[in-house]
């Protein structure tokens, strides 16, 4: 993947983060502790911040690169849990990475995310937004950029009825239900800000 | 305080109020001969947990005879968990996460390990609060 490719695709996550933080933090004030969009953003910045040495790296090391900073900088439990998706997703793809590569890797780095969460599918989280996704890129087909937000911004709508298991939204239990998981959104912003980006 | 033979304590809070309060009363309680160290809030001294101020605390509690760490809430653990991985590799089998409430955790790892016991038997005496 060339450097320009990689440059768009960090300024359509970052914009997308920073355009919906407000959004971000909202959701999270209604089952959370308030600081999903504010963090989310924090690290993106510092991704953004870091670009030009970031995308001189070929693309597994890229994504290494962008996890770590955002463990170290999101603060809260989704540094980890998003630094843990990008780092398995730089370990296991190759630097010129097909639609099969992706999805092949995205069932990696879902499962490391599960093991960092120690949670699963159908507890109300990032994991219910990155599963349907991993299993259209699998399925593939035309379109693809076309079709994914839409799988996503389902998903992400899918979690509204969910009664959370992990995280602080677990804590409200049956009040946790009705309101969005605030990681599934960031997970389908994230998604449409690459599809959009790729195909533009 | 020079390097000790006795497993070092990190306390990890959203607060730093109680990662420090629960330090000082580690000191007062257990005294000064084990190694100690608080990683509390995020890196903008807000609430929350900051994987970089862990590992930062993880070094300056280290002992050779390994680190337990007493975490609060979820994201504690899950940090803790993060800075542990990120540590040089033959550093991470010498790091044990403690299930146990943070204060009295703390309060109990460290009067373990003031009297040289194994990380294992610091992080058993924590844990056994959990069972209690």
């Amino acid at each position: 993947m060339d450097d320009a490719l990689k440059k768009t695709l960090i300024e359509a996550m970052t914009g997308a983060i920073v355009t919906h933080a407000d959004e971000l933090t909202a959701l999270d004030q209604a089952i959370g502790d308030g600081d999903h969009g504010l963090n989310m953003k924090r690290g993106f910045e510092a991704v953004l911040a870091e670009m030009d040495l970031i995308t001189a790296k070929p693309l597994p090391d890229a994504l290494k690169a962008i996890g770590t900073t955002l463990v170290m900088k999101v603060g809260g439990a989704s540094g980890p849990l998003y630094g843990t998706l990008f780092m398995t997703l730089g370990k296991e793809l190759p630097p010129e990475p097909t639609i099969a590569d992706l999805a092949r890797a995205l069932a990696a780095a879902i499962e490391a995310v599960k093991a960092r969460g120690k949670s699963d599918l159908g507890q109300k989280t990032m994991l219910d937004v990155l599963a349907p996704l991993q299993a259209a890129l699998a399925h593939g087909g035309a379109d693809l950029t076309k079709r994914l937000p839409e799988v996503v911004r389902f998903a992400a709508e899918a979690t509204v009825p969910l009664k959370a298991i992990r995280g602080r939204a677990s804590f409200l239990g049956e009040r946790s239900i009705g309101h969005m998981d605030p990681g599934a959104r960031s997970s389908a912003l994230l998604a449409t800000a690459i599809c959009n980006a790729i195909g533009a | 305080m020079p390097a000790s033979k006795n497993v070092g304590i990190v306390i990890v809070s959203h607060s730093a109020k109680v990662a420090e309060g629960a330090a000082d009363m580690v000191r007062q309680m257990v005294g000064d001969n084990v190694p100690l160290a608080a990683a509390g809030g995020n890196a903008e001294g807000g609430l929350g947990t900051d994987v970089a101020a862990i590992m930062a605390a993880i070094d300056k509690a280290w002992s050779e005879a390994g680190v337990a760490i007493l975490v609060d809430l979820g994201g504690a653990e899950t940090n803790s968990e993060m800075a542990v991985e990120m540590m040089p590799e033959e550093r991470r089998e010498r790091i044990v996460i403690c299930n146990a409430p943070i204060v009295e955790g703390a309060v109990m790892a460290a009067t373990e390990a003031s009297g040289g016991s194994s990380l294992a038997v610091v992080q058993a005496t924590a844990e056994e609060l959990m069972s209690a």
